[in-house]
C-alpha cells in the first residue's frame, strides 16, 4: 500500500464523515467529494476498469437531483435536530457494521469458495486510457448525457421561476 | 448509424443551449420531431442499409460489438420514435408552458430519447444501466418541469422508487461481474446458466428481476406509477406512460429473459406470478379511478402485466405476443395520453365526475379516444386484439390454461372500465364544464389521429404482420 492510497483512504473517510451533517447541501458535496475521491484511489490501485465504473454511476450529479428534491421538504423543528444528531450517529454505526458484516461474509465465501470469482483476465491488464476511450466508450456518452441531465435538473429544480398556472 | 441515434439527441442539446444562436421554445419543438422522423426512417429503412439475407435478417451488427439492432431493437425504435412525436406536438398544443419551460422540455425530452435509445441499442449490462439512469433521471425533472407541487410529490415517489431499482440493477451488475469478470450480454449468459454451482449469479439474476419489476411498474411496485403519470404535465405523460416505462422496464425485461437469464423455472414462475398480479390489480383500480390520467395509468399497470403474462408463456409465440403488445400498449396508450391532454387544456379538468358528453363538442378527440379504448380491450379489428389473442393461445398452449383464462377475465374488466370512462367524459348528459368547449387545436388532433390510424392499419394488416415479422422475431429473439 503506498502512501497516495493512505492518504487518499484517509480523506475518504473525512469525506464520509462529512455526509452525516444536518445540511443537505453540505452532504451532497461530502458525496461528491467521496465520489471523486474513490474513483482516484480505484485508478491508483491498477483498476482502471472499476474506476470507469464508479466515474459512470456518477452519484454525485444523480444524488445533486435528489436532494433538489429532497430540499423542497420543509427541515425538521430546531428541538427536533439535537435529538436528529444522536440518531445521525446511530445510522453511522448501524451502517458501519452492516458494511463489515458484507465484507466478512465475502471475505467468508470467497476463502472457502463458496462464491466462485472470476479469475484475472490473461495478459497484460488495461490502461486508463484504453478503458475509457475503448473499452467504455459507450459509458463516455452515458456520462455526457447524465451531466446535461444533472444540470437541466439543478436549473429546473433551483432556479426560482415565478408561479404559473399549468393547465395541461 | 446506430451510434447517430446516440449522439444526435445529445449534439442537439449541445447545439441548442450555444450562446451565439438560441431558436425560439416554438421552432426549438420541432427539433424532436425532425430526430424522430429521421430515427423512424433509420429504423424502418436500416435493412436497404444494411442487407443480410436468410432468416437471420433481423439480426444483424452495426458497430461491433458496442451497439447492435435486431427485430427487438427496431421495433422500440420505431415506438421511441412515435411516441417522442406524439410528446413534442401535445407540448405545442398545451401552450401553457412559457417559453422557458417549453425550452427545458425540448432539452430534457431529446436527453430522454438519446437514454432510450441508448437502452435498446447497448448489449452490455453496465452501458444498459447508464442509459436506464440517463432516462430516469431526465424523465423525473421533466415530470416537475411545469413546477407544480403536486407534480413534485409524484416526481419524489418516482425517485425514491427508481433509486431503489437503481441500486438493484447495480447491485445485479456488480455480482455478474464479480462471477464472470465482464458485462457483456454474452459473458453474463454464460456466468447465469451456471447458477446451480454459483449462488452469486442466481442472486444477480433475483436483485435484476426486482429492479426491473420497479421500472415497469409491476404489482407490488406500482405505487409511483398513477402520481407520476396524473401529475406531470400532459406531454411528459405521453412519454412517461407511451414509452418510458415500456423502454426501461418491460423491453429490459424482454431482452434480459432472452439473452442473460434464460427461460428458466424460477424466471418463469416469478414472470407469472408477477403477470397474472398485475393484471388483476391494475384491472380492478382503474374500476375505482375518477381521475382519467390515473385510470389510464392503472390500466397501464394491468397491460403491461399482459406483456409480462406473454413473456412467461415462454419463447415463440408467448414472446412475439409479449413484443407485439409491448409495441401496440407504446401505441395506443399514448394516444389516450394524448386525449386526456386535450380533454384537460380544453375542459379545464379530467376529474371524470366533472365532465360528461363532451364527444359532442369534441368530435375527433371522442372517435380516437373510442379507438384506443376498443385497442386496449382487445376488440377486433383493433391491434390490441392481436397481441392479447396471442398471449392467451401462447399462455393455452404453454399448458397454463387457467392463467389464459384470468387473462381474458381481466380484458372484460379493461372493457368494463373504459365503457364506464367513455360514458361519464365522452357520451351521457352534457356537463357544466362542457359550456363554450370547442375541439382541440390541430397540434393534439394529429398525434391523436396519426395514433389511432396506425392502431386500426395494424389490426388490419396483422395477418400479414404477424407471419412475417412478429413470428420470426419471437423464435429468433
Amino acid at each position: 500500500m503506498t502512501a497516495v492510497t493512505v492518504v487518499l483512504v484517509g480523506l475518504i473517510a473525512l469525506a464520509a464523515l462529512w455526509t452525516m451533517q444536518a445540511s443537505i447541501l453540505r452532504s451532497v458535496l461530502g458525496l461528491a467529494v467521496v465520489s471523486v475521491l474513490t474513483t482516484l484511489l480505484i485508478f491508483q490501485m491498477g483498476a482502471p476498469l472499476a474506476g470507469a465504473f464508479e466515474l459512470s454511476v456518477c452519484a454525485g450529479l444523480i444524488t445533486v437531483v435528489f436532494a433538489s428534491t429532497v430540499s423542497m421538504i420543509r427541515p425538521a423543528e430546531p428541538a427536533a435536530q439535537g435529538r436528529r444528531r444522536l440518531r445521525q450517529l446511530r445510522r453511522f454505526l448501524f451502517a458501519s457494521g452492516v458494511l463489515a458484516a458484507a465484507a466478512g461474509v465475502a471475505l467468508f465465501m470467497h476463502l472457502h469458495g463458496i462464491a466462485r470469482l472470476a479469475p484475472p483476465p490473461p495478459g497484460v491488464a488495461p490502461t486508463t486510457q484504453e478503458v475509457l476511450w475503448s473499452a467504455r466508450r459507450l459509458d463516455l456518452i452515458g456520462l455526457l448525457a447524465i451531466v446535461l441531465v444533472g444540470v437541466f435538473g439543478v436549473v429546473v429544480l433551483f432556479k426560482e421561476q415565478p408561479e404559473k398556472e399549468d393547465v395541461s | 448509424m446506430a451510434a447517430l441515434l446516440l449522439i444526435l439527441p445529445i449534439l442537439a442539446v449541445v447545439l441548442l443551449n450555444l450562446p451565439l444562436w438560441r431558436p425560439s421554445a416554438r421552432t426549438a419543438l420541432w427539433i424532436p420531431v425532425v430526430l424522430c422522423v429521421l430515427q423512424l426512417a433509420a429504423v424502418l429503412f436500416a435493412p436497404v442499409i444494411f442487407p443480410l439475407s436468410g432468416a437471420l435478417a433481423m439480426n444483424y451488427r452495426i458497430v461491433g460489438s458496442d451497439l447492435s439492432m435486431d427485430g427487438l431493437t427496431r421495433v422500440m425504435g420505431i415506438a421511441i420514435a412515435l411516441v417522442g412525436i406524439a410528446s413534442a406536438l401535445v407540448a405545442r398544443h398545451a401552450a401553457v408552458l412559457d417559453e422557458v419551460r417549453v425550452f427545458r422540455f425540448v432539452n430534457l425530452l431529446l436527453l430522454a430519447l438519446a437514454g432510450m435509445n441508448g437502452v435498446v441499442l447497448v448489449r452490455d449490462l453496465f452501458a444498459l444501466y447508464v442509459f436506464i439512469e440517463v432516462t430516469s433521471v431526465s424523465c423525473f425533472v421533466l415530470i416537475v418541469v411545469n413546477g407544480r407541487r403536486e407534480a413534485l410529490e409524484g416526481a419524489f415517489k418516482y425517485l425514491v422508487l427508481s433509486a431503489v431499482a437503481t441500486a438493484l440493477l447495480l447491485g445485479g451488475v456488480a455480482l455478474i461481474f464479480m462471477v464472470s469478470g465482464a458485462t457483456t450480454f454474452a459473458a453474463a449468459a454464460a456466468a447465469v446458466r451456471d447458477t446451480t454451482s454459483n449462488p452469486l449469479a442466481l442472486a444477480a439474476v433475483a436483485l435484476f428481476l426486482a429492479g426491473l419489476a420497479i421500472k415497469a411498474g409491476l404489482v407490488p411496485f406500482h405505487g409511483w406509477l398513477p402520481d407520476a403519470y396524473g401529475s406531470s404535465n400532459g406531454a411528459v405523460s405521453v412519454l412517461l406512460a407511451g414509452i418510458v416505462t415500456k423502454t426501461t422496464g418491460v423491453y429490459t425485461l424482454i431482452r434480459l429473459v432472452d439473452a442473460v437469464f434464460g427461460y428458466t423455472p424460477p424466471v418463469r414462475h416469478v414472470l407469472l406470478g408477477a403477470g397474472l398480479l398485475s393484471v388483476l390489480v391494475g384491472a380492478v383500480a382503474a374500476l375505482g379511478q375518477r381521475d382519467l390520467k390515473r385510470m389510464l395509468a392503472y390500466s397501464s399497470v394491468s397491460q403491461v402485466g399482459y406483456i409480462v403474462l406473454g413473456l412467461a408463456a415462454g419463447p415463440g409465440l408467448g414472446f412475439a405476443g409479449a413484443v407485439l403488445h409491448l409495441f401496440n400498449h407504446a401505441v395506443f396508450k399514448s394516444l389516450l395520453f394524448v386525449n386526456s391532454a386535450a380533454v384537460k387544456r380544453q375542459a379545464g379538468t379530467v376529474d371524470m365526475d366533472r365532465l360528461g358528453g363532451i364527444a359532442t363538442k369534441m368530435p375527433v378527440t371522442g372517435v380516437t379516444s373510442i379507438v384506443g379504448m376498443l385497442s386496449t380491450a382487445g376488440i377486433p379489428p383493433f391491434s390490441g386484439f392481436w397481441s392479447k389473442l396471442l398471449i392467451v393461445v401462447a399462455l393455452w398452449k404453454a399448458g397454463l390454461p387457467w392463467a389464459a383464462a384470468i387473462a381474458v377475465l381481466a380484458s372484460v374488466l379493461t372493457l368494463a372500465y373504459f365503457l364506464q370512462m367513455q360514458r361519464r367524459v365522452f357520451f351521457g348528459k352534457p356537463s357544466a364544464a362542457c359550456d363554450g368547449l370547442v375541439e382541440a387545436d390541430p397540434w393534439a388532433l394529429a398525434p391523436a389521429v396519426l395514433l389511432a390510424g396506425l392502431t386500426l392499419a395494424l389490426g388490419l394488416a396483422m395477418p400479414w404482420l404477424f407471419g412475417t415479422f412478429f413470428l420470426p422475431l419471437g423464435r429468433l429473439l
